[in-house]
């Protein structure tokens, strides 16, 4: 098929508008890096290179990258076998909540482990109080503080992702390898396993390159911990642009490995069966009574132990300014918190802020999102390998980077080179929303795109439908399900975005992250906490309509 | 509507899919493109439909030269291998798709659509959700979907091959009568030969792109033109030979391996060659006491499979390969020596030796 008219109306757009907004802006970044009034000098990679300070925060990023994908793995995957694989009451509830720190944004995420893990958290005191200690026994701070963050938020992706894989999995497989004679662990090793290994090989690499990006945990419990992400932020506020540039060029290339090995692993993540229908292997229902009180038991704790968090947040929210002090738990609740957060125009303005920047870039990674794949799944053409990239891109650029280009490249009123000034604008965090997010949308687009028959096309044009009309009466109603549900997981991504908005926000465009982590810094806990409640229910109500709008499946992760 | 393929040609990257394919199709002829998958059978009913666009040559249809027409200009209809109906529409809708795009007025569209579910026996179906359907009332949707516009054309890939084959029997002549009833000119592929039988006036074999032979069915089976199509169309046993001397006309007499004479209708050229003799099972007969006839070949019968309405032999003679044999249940027994002869009036062809 040539590419036809319409295509080329719609491809040449769409590749532009990456090219401008997702590679064009990190040219100047890597400009900063080499350049010194307008010579080249490689002296800052040499500066880089040379600082023991920065290969320490290069190699503790890797480090703790490394470490999170094992804490997270190590989690995740048993996670889901439990939750795929055994049959006890309340499986399909607890298996459905498991996902739940998908719902914990990440700053709000962080202050819930400062309540319940620093050192004047709920645990560190029980433990205190239980032991008679003068001083706390432990302190919330350091790699081991960002590692327990990262596995907590991080395991999700590999419990989706092995959850899915087993779902897919024909139970034919395993039934097999019973019949040839091989044990239940034999199994396990060697067909269930390795049939998974893309899958988990997946969530691993992407595990991996959250957590090269990751900032928030980093910067409010890493204490002397250096890492690249909080290097480039203390770089910056330092005015040391040069060496802000050569550390975001540095995040970004080793993320970009790995980008490239995940795309490796995505082209041969599934393993489905080759006959016609897929039935999964039913869950194993325990056979004594002993092992199935073990098995119930282990579940609801682990959900208990994982819904903690959420728990923390929502009793931190009712406590009023002032009055929580050196009680173990908290003297006095009331709503006052939500009261001022409502009344309060001034307080209410980041909320509102937010809901109208997330929507402005969610609404516009629909758009986006429905042509790109449209174009990928459909039409072939010379620039396919240019688009594919140019969408899944964003993905190694981490937030900081991302940020830090975007302020670099939109400081500047020169139109003919298509900058513009819209840092300090309303403009540039909807933008950094959209650009972090194309990869999400447009993934869920590619699904819903994949999974839809292209006879259905055909047919339509056979009928003597207009491309329009194809697009309009046959193409968007059955791609938009599956891209709702990509967009919807965008929306609350944006809602809670921390990460480049710090470095980009103005006070009267604040997003709720900034309004978390000015009340923080005043020591107003309460107060951060109801917004993170605040999030926290948007976040879920949205999930829950999506998925009552959505039968099928979710085709975001 | 007449439908001509002129000199079709289809190159994908280095593969030529379809090469100088010339057909012409009457008025309310019945035409199927039958072949192995990758012949170019369903390239070419893309090309007819728009899909794809040939490489070479040109489509008329009618005297309107359609090669370069997208195809929602072409007006053609077209049922789909796996209907692809449209899963988020009614039958209602579905059926009323192409008629809204035509710019049918939506007061008439009730109307015009109950005409087309009635001929294919769905009256009342208009609210039923597609998916709810059985395999072949979806087919038929797909049917009434695309006679709905009365397109002067239609084209059906495979349009019975997700049928069980009990239904596929039976839909079979209901299809062909329908469609002859709607005087329309039709187009099928399929590489179910049977299927090809039943259904088409004529039938164009394709294989590697190229054009074999077009013809009707009962002469692409009695009068095959290559040794590809006479082993395609049905079962046909092939024997090595020599060609003794050229008879008047086209008849040619053989001689065997082991001695057997047999006179064939000749493809080949010149006496004294190497050629292959086809002859089909049931032009085969069993003779079980020895025989002093010149035509038969001694073999013994190494498998006997009952087969309904005929039993199947497998005879392996001396000299020669095995041979397929139909006949009566109790024409031999397995382990029996046996005489195989060719029927009176059989029809043997003589093809061009594997060498030639």
């Amino acid at each position: 098929m040539k590419l036809a008219r319409p295509s080329v109306l719609l491809g040449v757009p769409v590749i532009f508008l990456l090219l401008w907004l997702v590679l064009y802006p990190n040219l100047f970044v890597l400009g900063d890096s080499v350049l010194t009034e307008g010579d080249l000098t490689f002296r800052h990679y040499l500066r880089f290179f040379t600082s023991d300070s920065e290969m320490q925060a290069l190699w503790n990023s890797v480090w703790i990258s490394l470490a999170s994908v094992v804490c997270a793995g190590l989690l995740g995957v048993p996670l889901a076998f439990l939750f795929s694989r055994f049959d006890f009451p309340g499986r399909r509830t607890l298996g459905a909540l498991a996902a739940l720190p998908v719902l914990l944004p990440p700053l709000v995420g962080v202050i819930a482990f400062l309540f319940l893990y620093g050192e004047s958290g709920f645990a560190a005191r029980a433990v205190q109080l239980l032991l008679g200690l003068e001083e706390p026994p432990w302190r919330l701070t350091g790699a081991w503080a960002i590692l327990l963050v990262h596995a907590y938020t991080m395991y999700v992706y590999f419990y989706l992702f092995t959850s899915a894989g087993l779902a897919r999995m024909d139970g034919a497989y395993a039934e097999a390898a019973a019949a040839l004679g091989a044990s239940r662990f034999t199994t396990l090793r060697r067909v269930t396993l390795p049939m998974l290994g893309p899958a988990i090989g997946g969530a691993a690499l992407l595990v991996f390159m959250t957590a090269m990006g990751s900032f928030s945990a980093p910067y409010v419990f890493g204490g002397g911990y250096r890492v690249l992400t909080t290097q480039i932020f203390a770089s910056k506020l330092n005015g040391d642009l040069e060496m802000a540039a050569v550390e975001t060029v540095v995040l970004a290339l080793v993320s970009l490995v790995f980008l490239v090995f995940l795309q490796r692993y995505e082209s041969k993540r599934t393993y489905t069966g080759a006959g016609k229908g897929i039935s999964p292997a039913p869950p194993h229902r325990a056979q004594s009574r002993s092992a199935r009180l073990i098995l119930t038991v282990v579940a609801w704790g682990g959900i208990g132990f994982l819904l903690l968090p959420h728990a923390t947040v929502l009793l931190v929210s009712f406590v009023p300014e002032g009055s929580w002090t050196t009680e173990f738990f908290p003297p006095v609740f009331s709503l006052e918190n939500y009261r001022s957060l409502f009344s309060d125009a001034e307080m209410f303005r980041p909320v509102l802020n937010s809901l109208q920047m997330a929507s402005v870039a969610t609404i516009a990674n629909l758009v986006l999102a429905f042509a790109a794949a449209y174009l990928l799944v459909r039409k072939r053409f010379r620039a396919k390998a240019l688009l594919g990239g140019l969408v899944v891109l964003p993905w190694a650029l981490p937030g900081t980077v991302l940020a830090i280009a975007l302020a670099t490249a939109f400081s500047a009123h020169q139109p003919w080179f298509g900058r513009f000034i819209l840092v300090g604008t309303f403009a540039i965090l909807p933008l950094a929303y959209f650009i972090r997010n194309i990869p999400l949308v447009t993934r869920a687009a590619l699904a819903s795109f994949r999974q839809f028959d292209p006879s259905l096309e055909e047919a339509a044009a056979s009928l003597g439908a207009s491309w329009l009309t194809t697009m309009r009466r046959v193409a968007m109603p059955l791609v938009l399900p599956g891209l709702i549900a990509g967009a919807l997981l965008a929306f609350v991504t944006a809602l809670g975005e921390f990460v480049a908005s710090i470095l980009l926000y103005t006070h009267r465009t604040r997003p709720i992250s900034m309004a978390i982590l000015s009340e923080l810094r005043a020591f107003d806990f309460g107060a951060a906490a109801a917004y993170g409640v605040l999030l926290i229910v948007l976040m879920a109500g949205v999930f829950l309509i999506g998925y009552r709008k959505i039968s099928d499946e979710p085709a975001g992760l | 509507m007449t439908l001509r393929l002129e000199n079709l040609g289809k190159r994908f990257d280095d593969t030529l899919a379809v090469d100088d394919l010339s057909i012409e199709v009457a008025d309310g002829e019945f035409l199927t493109l039958l072949g192995p998958s990758g012949c170019g059978k369903t390239t070419t009913l893309r090309m007819i439909a728009g899909f794809e666009r040939p490489t070479t040559g040109r489509i008329w249809l009618g005297d309107r030269d359609i090669t370069k027409l997208s195809p929602q200009k072409r007006g053609v209809g077209m049922v789909f291998q796996n209907y692809a109906l449209f899963p988020h529409l009614n039958v209602f809708e579905n059926v009323a798709f192409g008629l809204k795009a035509l710019g049918t007025r939506s007061r008439d569209l009730p109307e015009r659509v109950a005409y087309a579910l009635g001929r294919v026996d769905l009256d009342g179906y208009e609210k039923r959700a597609v998916q709810a359907l059985s395999g072949g009332q979806q087919q038929r949707v797909a049917l009434a979907r695309a006679i709905a516009p009365e397109p002067p054309l239609l084209l059906l890939d495979e349009p019975l091959s997700n049928l069980d084959a009990a239904l596929r029997e039976r839909t079979r002549a209901e299809l062909r009568e329908l469609l002859k009833r709607l005087g329309i000119t039709a187009v099928f592929v399929t590489h179910d030969q049977e299927e090809a039988f039943a259904l088409s006036d004529r039938i164009a074999v394709m294989d590697r792109g190229r054009l074999q032979q077009l013809a009707r069915p009962e002469d692409l089976y009695d009068d095959p033109a290559n040794v590809f199509v006479a082993a395609f169309m049905g079962r046909a046993n092939f024997l090595p030979a020599r060609t003794v001397e050229a008879d008047a006309g086209d008849e040619v007499e053989c001689l065997l391996p082991g001695g057997a004479r047999w006179t064939a209708r000749s493809h080949a050229s010149g006496g004294g060659t190497d050629v292959r003799l086809m002859i089909r099972p049931e032009a085969l007969h069993i003779v079980s006491e020895p025989t002093s006839d010149s035509t038969a070949i001694r073999g013994v019968v190494v498998e006997r499979r009952f087969a309904g309405a005929t039993t199947m032999f497998r005879v392996q003679p001396d000299d020669l390969p095995e041979l397929l044999i139909a006949g009566p249940p109790d024409a031999a027994a397995t382990g029996d020596e046996v005489g195989v002869v060719p029927a009176d009036g059989a029809i043997i062809i003589a093809f061009p030796g594997p060498e030639a």
